[in-house]
C-alpha cells in the first residue's frame, strides 16, 4: 500500500510498488490529463511535479512517491489558472494538445527555479517533445508567464 | 475581435448526438475518475433540436455548431465553426462546437459529406458547403420569424442570433424560432457571402480548444474510460508480412490483474486490468513468430535497389515538349541523385482504440482521421452491420496521415469480442514506430540540359518510390504512375522547353502511406535542391535564377518577391551561417521558405531562423494558419535533420525517441510567417504545404554556408565537419 498526496488529496493505493506513477494516475485514479508518450522518460508527456520537482511519471515507480506530494495538470490551477496556463492561452501555444499537460508542468517547474529564464535557459530546461512544433509559441509563453508572475 | 473564454469547456458531449466530441467539462481533481465520455453507450437516434444537421439551437438560445472533420491540432474545430457562424449571424464567442456523428452521416445520406480529414482539404472542400449550411439555417430562422409575424422575410434582419422586423420593432431570438425553423423548407437556397462581406472569416480568432488543452481537460482517444473496461497491450509481428506462430499465456497468466491473451490481426494482445500490467505481462510472455519472406531484408539493399530502379522499367509520369531533342543538342548537362528514407509519423499520442463489442452493436472511442473507414473496419472486425457501429471520435494527439488507416482499431474490436467487455488497446511507442505505415523511401535522378545562359532546355526527373495505393491495397496502379509519386515533379513550375517525368513504383515489404505532404515531401527536396545546383552551375543567384524561370507564374513570383524582402535575401550573414531558399506548391498553396542555418566547425547544424511566405488565396483564421506553417516547418525539420527508419533483418531498427529523435525546443528556429494572398477563386490548403520547402531550404543553406551539397536525408548522415 503506497500512501501519498495527489493534488492536495491523500491517496492510498494497493498496487505493485514498481508500477510507474503514470499508470497509477491514469488507470487507477482516472487522472488522464497526464499522458503516455514514450514510456522511456524521453518525451516528457507524462511530466508531473513531485514535491515541486518536474518528474517523468513513466519512470517514477509508485513506491518512490511514498509520503510525497504529486501535482498533476488537473491539480494545477484547479482554483485559478496558473500563470503558465494563462500565458499558454495568450500565446496560443497548443495545437493537437497531447504533449501540453507535460509541457505546462515542465514550464511551471522551470519558472519556479528560474523566474527569469533566458532563451538558452528555456532551451536547456524544456526537453519535452512536441510533434506539432509548438516550441516557438511555448518559448514566447514562458517569457510571458515570467512577466505575469511579477504582476 | 476577441473571444472570452470561460473555464468551462466549450465542447460538450451533447445529449442529442452521441457522435459528439466526447468531452466533459473541466474536471478538477478526481472528477476525472468519472466517465469522461458524455454518453458511453452512444445514442445517435435522438437528433435535435437542430435547424439543420450542422446547427443546433436550444430554446435557451445556446448554439451548437457541428464540425465533420477531425481536430488533430490544425484548428478545424475553430475554423470550420467560423465558416458556419459567418453565415449564421450569431455571436461566435457564445457558440459551442461538437463533432458531427459519423453514424448519422452513414444513415442520413452523407449529410456531412466526406468526414475524412486529410490532404489539407478541410477548408478547401467544405467551405462552400458550410457557408451554405450556415446561410440556410439563418434564412430558415428568418422565415420562421416572418411567418410568425405575418411579414415578408425580406423585411427581417438576422444579427447576433436575433431576428428583427425593423418596421414593427418586433424581435425574436434564434432559440425562440429554432423549432419552427427546423420545419421550414426554403423555396431556394440563399446565396452565400462573398469574401468582401466576411466578418469572421479572415480574422485571427482564438482557438476554442486551447483552454481544454492547457488544463488537461481535453480528452483524446487514449483517455477513454468505460465501466468494466480492460486494457490491452499488443505485440505486432516484428517483420511486416510475417505472422504469429505461437505464444505461451501460461507463463504470465498468474500475474496480478492479467486476464487473457488474444491473438489479433498481425499479432497477439495481453489483456489486464491496467495497461502497465498488460504491457509487462506481454513483454514476459514467450511468443514465436513466422517471420515470413522478408526476414532478411535490409536497408542497404533497399538503397541499392531503389538506385537500380531508376534505370527501369519506367512509366511515363507526364511532361511536355521533346526532352530527347533538348538533351541531344550540344548543351551543358547537370545530373544529381537524391535519396530519402522511410519516415515514421510518430504522433505524440501512440495509436490506440477503445472498443466495446456486443453481438448487435460495436462502439468505438478513438481519434481517427477517417470515421467512415473506422465504421467499416469495426463492422468487419466485429461481424456487425456498419449501421450498428458508433465511432465516438475524440481529439487526435497528432495525425499527420497516420490516423487515416486505423490498424489498431481492428485489434481493439477483436480483443473486446474475445473477452466480452470494453477494451482499451494501446500500442507502446515501440509498436507505434515499428508498425507504422511509412513515408516511402525513394531515389530521384534529376537531369537538366542547360543553355548557354544557364536556362534549362530540358528537365528529366526520374523517381523510384513505393506505391501508396498498392501498399494500402487500394488498387494495382496498372499504368505504373500514381499521383503521390509525381506530385511536385510533373507540375514543376520552372520553365523549360521540355520536361519528362519517369516513374518506377517499387515497393518493399515495408508498408507505406500518407505522411504530411506525401509525395511533395521528397519531390520538393529533389526539385528545389536541384534548382539550387543548376543556379550554382550557371553561376547565378539562386533567387534570381528561380525568378527567371518563373516568368510565366506571377503567383510564384509574388511569393518569391515577398520572400526575398521578408527573408533578407542577399544581406550579409556571419561566417558559418548560410541562407537557403526553396519554394513549392502543394495542396493548392504556394509556400516559399528561407532558412538561415549555422554550421559549426564540428559540423553541428542549427537552423536559426525560417521565414515563410504563403499564398493560399484566402485565409479563414490567420492565427491557426500561421500555426500550421510553424508546425509544418518543424515537422519537416525533424525529418530533414534526423528522420530515418531503417530495416535490418526485416525489422525496423528504431523504436523510441532515442533512436527516432524529434526536434526539441533547442532545435527550434525562430519562424516568421507572412501571407501573400492572391484571393480570387483560390482557397489553398494549409496543414501540409509548409513542410516540403524546409528540407531543401536547409540543405541549400548548408551549401551556402559550407559548399557541401546534401543529396540524401536525413542530413545527419552527411559529414559537415571541417
Amino acid at each position: 500500500m503506497a500512501a501519498f498526496v495527489v493534488n492536495g488529496q491523500n491517496v492510498a493505493v494497493d498496487v505493485e510498488p514498481e508500477m510507474p506513477l503514470l499508470w497509477m494516475l491514469r488507470d487507477e485514479l482516472g487522472l488522464v490529463g497526464t499522458k503516455f508518450g514514450c514510456g522511456a522518460g524521453i518525451c516528457g508527456a507524462c511530466t508531473v511535479l513531485i514535491d515541486g520537482e518536474a518528474m517523468r511519471s513513466c519512470q517514477t515507480p509508485v513506491g518512490a512517491v511514498q509520503g510525497k506530494s504529486v501535482l498533476t495538470i488537473e491539480g494545477l490551477g484547479a482554483k485559478e489558472l496558473h500563470v503558465v496556463q494563462k500565458a499558454w492561452i495568450e500565446a496560443d501555444a497548443p495545437q493537437c494538445g497531447y504533449c501540453q499537460s507535460g509541457q505546462v508542468m515542465a514550464a511551471v517547474a522551470l519558472l519556479a527555479k528560474n523566474p527569469n529564464p533566458s532563451d538558452d535557459d528555456i532551451d536547456s530546461g524544456m526537453t519535452n517533445i512536441c510533434r506539432c512544433g509548438t516550441y516557438p509559441r511555448m518559448r514566447a509563453a514562458i517569457h510571458r508567464a515570467a512577466e505575469l508572475a511579477k504582476i | 475581435m476577441t473571444i472570452a473564454f470561460t473555464r468551462r469547456a466549450f465542447i460538450r458531449a451533447s445529449p442529442s448526438a452521441a457522435g459528439g466530441l466526447a468531452i466533459a467539462v473541466f474536471a478538477p481533481a478526481f472528477a476525472g475518475a468519472a466517465q469522461i465520455f458524455g454518453e458511453p453507450a452512444g445514442s445517435d437516434s435522438a437528433i435535435g433540436p437542430e435547424v439543420n444537421a450542422f446547427v443546433v439551437i436550444d430554446p435557451d438560445n445556446s448554439i451548437t455548431l457541428r464540425v465533420a472533420k477531425s481536430e488533430m491540432g490544425q484548428g478545424v474545430l475553430t475554423s470550420l465553426a467560423m465558416i458556419l457562424a459567418e453565415e449564421l449571424e450569431c455571436d461566435f464567442a457564445k457558440v459551442k462546437v461538437e463533432y458531427a456523428s459519423a453514424h448519422r452521416n452513414l444513415v442520413d445520406h452523407d449529410v456531412y459529406q466526406s468526414m475524412g480529414t486529410g490532404g489539407s482539404s478541410s477548408v478547401r472542400r467544405s467551405r462552400v458547403f458550410l457557408q451554405q449550411a450556415g446561410a440556410s439555417a439563418r434564412e430558415r430562422l428568418i422565415a420562421a420569424a416572418a411567418a410568425r409575424w405575418g411579414v415578408e422575410p425580406s423585411a427581417c434582419v438576422a444579427r447576433g442570433a436575433v431576428v428583427r422586423h425593423e418596421a414593427s420593432g418586433r424581435s425574436a431570438s434564434y432559440g425562440e424560432l429554432a423549432a419552427d425553423a427546423a420545419k421550414i423548407a426554403l423555396a431556394a437556397e440563399p446565396a452565400i457571402k462573398t469574401p468582401e462581406h466576411f466578418e469572421l472569416i479572415g480574422f485571427p480568432l482564438k482557438r476554442i480548444d486551447t483552454p481544454l488543452k492547457v488544463t488537461g481537460a481535453a480528452r483524446f482517444g487514449i483517455d477513454a474510460r468505460l465501466s468494466g473496461m480492460a486494457y490491452a497491450a499488443v505485440a505486432n509481428c516484428p517483420v511486416f508480412g510475417g505472422s504469429l506462430k505461437s505464444y505461451d499465456f501460461s507463463a504470465v497468466s498468474g500475474r496480478r490483474g492479467v486476464l487473457a491473451a488474444v491473438p489479433v490481426t498481425n499479432g497477439v494482445a495481453v489483456v489486464a486490468d491496467n495497461f502497465w500490467r498488460a504491457k509487462e505481462a506481454l513483454a514476459a510472455m514467450p511468443i514465436e513468430w513466422d517471420l515470413g519472406p522478408a526476414a532478411s531484408a535490409d536497408s542497404d539493399e533497399f538503397r541499392a535497389e531503389y538506385r537500380a530502379a531508376l534505370d527501369g522499367p519506367l512509366a511515363d509520369g507526364g511532361g511536355h515538349g521533346d526532352v530527347g531533342a533538348a538533351f541531344a543538342s550540344p548543351v551543358r548537362r547537370v545530373e544529381a541523385l537524391y535519396e530519402v528514407p522511410y519516415l515514421a509519423h510518430a504522433t505524440m499520442e501512440p495509436l490506440n482504440a477503445t472498443a466495446h463489442w456486443r453481438p448487435d452493436r460495436v462502439d468505438v472511442w478513438m481519434g481517427t482521421q477517417s470515421p467512415e473507414a473506422a465504421i467499416a473496419r469495426a463492422a468487419k472486425a466485429g461481424g456487425v452491420d456498419p449501421k450498428a457501429v458508433f465511432v465516438h471520435n475524440a481529439f487526435l494527439g497528432g495525425g499527420f496521415g497516420r490516423r487515416a488507416v486505423n490498424d489498431e482499431l481492428t485489434q481493439a474490436v477483436e480483443v473486446s469480442k474475445a473477452v466480452g467487455r470494453p477494451v482499451k488497446l494501446i500500442w507502446t511507442r515501440e509498436e507505434d514506430i515499428r508498425s507504422d505505415r511509412y513515408r516511402p523511401q525513394a531515389a530521384l535522378r534529376m537531369r537538366a540540359a542547360l543553355k548557354d545562359d544557364g536556362a534549362p532546355a530540358g528537365f528529366e526527373f526520374t523517381t523510384a518510390v513505393g506505391s501508396i495505393t498498392r501498399s494500402l491495397g487500394w488498387g494495382k496502379v496498372e499504368n505504373g504512375v500514381e499521383r503521390q509519386a509525381i506530385e511536385g515533379l510533373a507540375n514543376c513550375p520552372y520553365r523549360a522547353d521540355a520536361l519528362k517525368v519517369l516513374v518506377n513504383l517499387k515497393n518493399t515489404h515495408v508498408p507505406v502511406m500518407f505522411w504530411r505532404s506525401v509525395g511533395s515531401s521528397q519531390n520538393a527536396f529533389a526539385v528545389e535542391s536541384f534548382i539550387d545546383e543548376l543556379a550554382f552551375a550557371a553561376k547565378r543567384d539562386p533567387l534570381e535564377y528561380r525568378r527567371s524561370l518563373l516568368q510565366g507564374r506571377p503567383d510564384f513570383l509574388a511569393v518569391l518577391d515577398a520572400l526575398a524582402d521578408k527573408g533578407d535575401w542577399g544581406k550579409q550573414l556571419p561566417k558559418g551561417v548560410g541562407r537557403g531558399l526553396a519554394i513549392h506548391e502543394s495542396f493548392g498553396t504556394i509556400v516559399g521558405e528561407i532558412a538561415e542555418v549555422a554550421v559549426k566547425d564540428g559540423g553541428a547544424v542549427k537552423v536559426e531562423r525560417v521565414v515563410a511566405c504563403v499564398d493560399c488565396g484566402h485565409l479563414v483564421n490567420p492565427l491557426t494558419a500561421a500555426m500550421q506553417i510553424e508546425s509544418a516547418v518543424l515537422y519537416g525539420l525533424t525529418a530533414a535533420l534526423f528522420g530515418e527508419i531503417t530495416i535490418r533483418q526485416g525489422r525496423v531498427e528504431q523504436g523510441n525517441f532515442d533512436t527516432y529523435p524529434i526536434a526539441q525546443m533547442a532545435d527550434a528556429p525562430v519562424i516568421e510567417t507572412h501571407f501573400v494572398l492572391s484571393g480570387g477563386e483560390k482557397w489553398g490548403g494549409l496543414g501540409e504545404p509548409g513542410t516540403p520547402p524546409i528540407a531543401p531550404a536547409v540543405a541549400n543553406a548548408i551549401f551556402a554556408a559550407t559548399g557541401k551539397r546534401i543529396r540524401s536525408l536525413p542530413l545527419k548522415n552527411t559529414p559537415l565537419g571541417a
